[in-house]
């Protein structure tokens, strides 16, 4: 018996919500009197597996071979399900992220295993093994239970704090019975942003609607995001009318985002933007109509013209860090 | 060469949703159903494939696990220029269960070209259906794909990652788990799909036998938050003040 945990790397990297992932294998292998295996696949460094160690994590299995650089589906799941069967695992985790979700589906039917995809938290009961998730995207929450033997998770960002537990490490080099010729996916290359906070990564969003009136009224957006180190995002007809890259779109048909502080400028909250932003811990509302439904959704409020109040607040942020 | 767009029937997005029987079920009444988002979105791509001269595509078929109830949805489909339709007559319990059930109808298929699918659906959000259908099938499958062209027997695809995009080479077959980017806008049926759409085969297929795996066995609709704290526009930046020492945010 064991709970095993897929951590993804990105460029041999993990990140913050990878060790939330082994707080919560952590957790969840008390609750079912186990222990926590976790597996990575493609080339990360000692050093880097050993931060996992800090959370939680005892043994970590690893591919290094560098073929596992490129997310092939098939071939992950394969190997995770490999894995999962020789250790023994009762549960195998994922994080809820475009990786997580590529792979728990395959790894689920390969291993007969019942999945909960996005659970919000730990069991609420073990026997039977009942998981909370959102759905209705986000509007509200199911109650599932897993009724197969084995089980596979994806676990929503910002479900669990991150918890510190020190201990050392064993790590085991697995090699699969893998070729080369199984991989059916060819990278041909890879865009990516640079210098910019990641949308999904960050800890403050700084978001513009249709309020903003035109693209040439981004300027204090950025700002603001760049003096509080956010990400900036838009709603969709943002995206849609071209003015901002579609990456940016956040809501139920764009990216879904969990930031600490989610700020909404010239945006109404239709259901479908909350949809994507209700997991934040705060939100910032400023828009000129008293009546818009993002004050509903909003911790904080101003109502007032976006273009007067954002030189504002970007003063008010400048005296901050300085001070 | 033929594209199979995997099709779900979800409450309209602005639904005000409800539960019923002691909130173990999702309550339907006056509820406008609408093709799943992502769907639409993969099933206009593949109309444009099928238009587009310089590529194969000869056909598009939709396909569907559900009850009758389904079948409004399922026309709209065909209006918007889906060729055929089928119907897996169950009312699917989990993810795995209605892609079992549609694995089982599409491995009598002569041969497999490309299927696409929803990232999740916007009712359940299972983000799973694909990725399943494509195990069952033993085909590769992409996921979180924002652009799909085609180029002789092989696909090029616009993989989303993190703070970036993956050009990627694939053969066929393959299962396209699609999302935003994929086709700009979602079509809308003109007149004459509409019309064309009441002549077009709807199959309707008995399912297969199979269990789910998990059951879904009570809703809870979200605590009530506590209201909006509203700062005066003249003093904008208390807000700023409220954010670093209130919620601690900054
Ligand atoms: C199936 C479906 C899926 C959808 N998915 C999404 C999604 O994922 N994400 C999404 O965002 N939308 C989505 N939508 C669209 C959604 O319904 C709304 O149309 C959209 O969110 C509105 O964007 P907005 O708030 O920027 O624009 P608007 O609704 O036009 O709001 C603009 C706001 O700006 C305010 N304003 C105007 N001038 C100023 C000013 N000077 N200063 C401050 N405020 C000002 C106005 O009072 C208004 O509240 C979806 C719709 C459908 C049907």
């Amino acid at each position: 018996m064991a709970v095993l945990a897929y951590m993804e790397n990105w460029d041999g990297k993990f990140k913050k919500s990878s060790f939330e992932l082994v707080s919560y294998a952590n957790a969840l292998a008390e609750l079912l009197e186990t222990n926590i295996i976790v597996l990575s696949l493609g080339p990360v460094s000692e050093d880097e597996l050993s931060k996992l160690g800090n959370y939680g994590a005892r043994k970590i299995i690893t591919v290094p071979d560098v073929l596992f650089k490129t997310l092939d589906n098939q071939v992950f799941s394969k190997v995770i399900s490999v894995v999962a069967v020789n250790v023994g695992a009762e549960v195998i985790l994922f994080s809820h992220d475009n990786a997580g979700k590529a792979l728990a589906p395959r790894v689920s039917v390969s291993l007969k295993a019942g999945l909960v995809s996005g659970a919000t938290g730990l069991p609420l009961s073990v026997d039977p093994f009942t998981l909370r998730k959102k759905v209705f995207s986000g509007n509200s929450f199911a109650r599932q239970i897993i009724k197969t033997d084995k089980k596979v998770l994806t676990l929503a960002k910002n479900s669990i704090e991150v918890k510190e537990n020190r201990g050392s490490v064993e790590i085991e080099v697995f090699q699969p019975d893998v070729q080369a010729g199984d991989f059916k996916i060819h990278m041909e290359d890879v865009q990516k942003q640079t210098g910019k906070v990641i949308l999904t990564d960050a800890d403050i969003v700084v978001s513009g609607g249709r309020g903003m009136k035109s693209p040439d009224n981004w300027g204090p957006i950025e700002e603001l995001a760049d003096l509080l180190g956010a990400a900036t995002a838009c709603s969709r007809p943002v995206s849609d009318e071209g003015w901002r890259p579609h990456q940016e779109h956040t809501g139920q048909t764009g990216k879904i985002i969990a930031p600490n502080l989610y700020i909404a400028v010239g945006i109404s909250g239709a259901i479908q933007h909350l949809a994507g932003v209700s997991s934040s811990k705060f939100i910032v509302a400023i828009n000129t109509d008293k009546d818009a439904p993002v004050f509903e959704a909003a911790d904080y409020g101003i109502v007032g013209d976006a273009m007067k109040i954002l030189p504002e607040l970007i003063q008010a942020v400048k005296e901050m860090n300085a001070s | 060469m033929k594209i199979i767009v995997c099709l779900g029937n979800v409450p309209d997005t602005t639904t005000k949703v409800k539960f019923v029987e002691d909130n173990t079920k999702f309550d339907a009444a006056g509820v406008q159903w609408v093709i799943n988002p992502w769907d639409e979105l993969a099933l206009t791509r593949a109309m444009e494939l099928k238009e587009d001269s310089g590529n194969s595509v000869d056909k598009v078929s939709v396909i569907t696990v559900g009850g009758k109830n389904t079948e409004p949805t399922i026309r709209k489909a065909l209006a918007i220029g889906a060729d055929d339709a089928v119907r897996i007559d169950l009312n699917p319990e989990d993810s795995y269960v209605a892609a079992y059930q549609m694995a089982a109808y599409l491995k009598n298929e002569q041969e497999l070209h490309i299927v696409f699918a929803g990232t999740e659906s916007s009712d359940y959000n299972g983000a799973a259906t694909g990725g399943m259908l494509a195990e069952l099938l033993s085909v590769p499958s992409i996921s979180s794909v924002s652009g799909f062209e085609l180029e002789g027997d092989k696909v090029r695809i616009s993989r989303d990652i993190d703070g970036g995009t993956e050009h990627l080479l694939v053969d066929i077959p393959m299962l396209a788990i699609v999302h935003k980017g994929i086709a700009k806008e979602p079509r809308i049926p003109a007149m004459r799909g509409i019309m064309m759409a009441r002549k077009k085969p709807l199959n309707v297929v008995p399912p297969s036998d199979v269990e789910a795996l998990t059951e879904i066995v009570g809703f809870e609709l979200p605590g009530s938050k506590p209201p909006c704290k509203m700062i005066d526009v003249d003093n904008a930046k208390e807000l700023i003040d409220l954010l670093q020492n209130e919620a601690k945010v900054l």
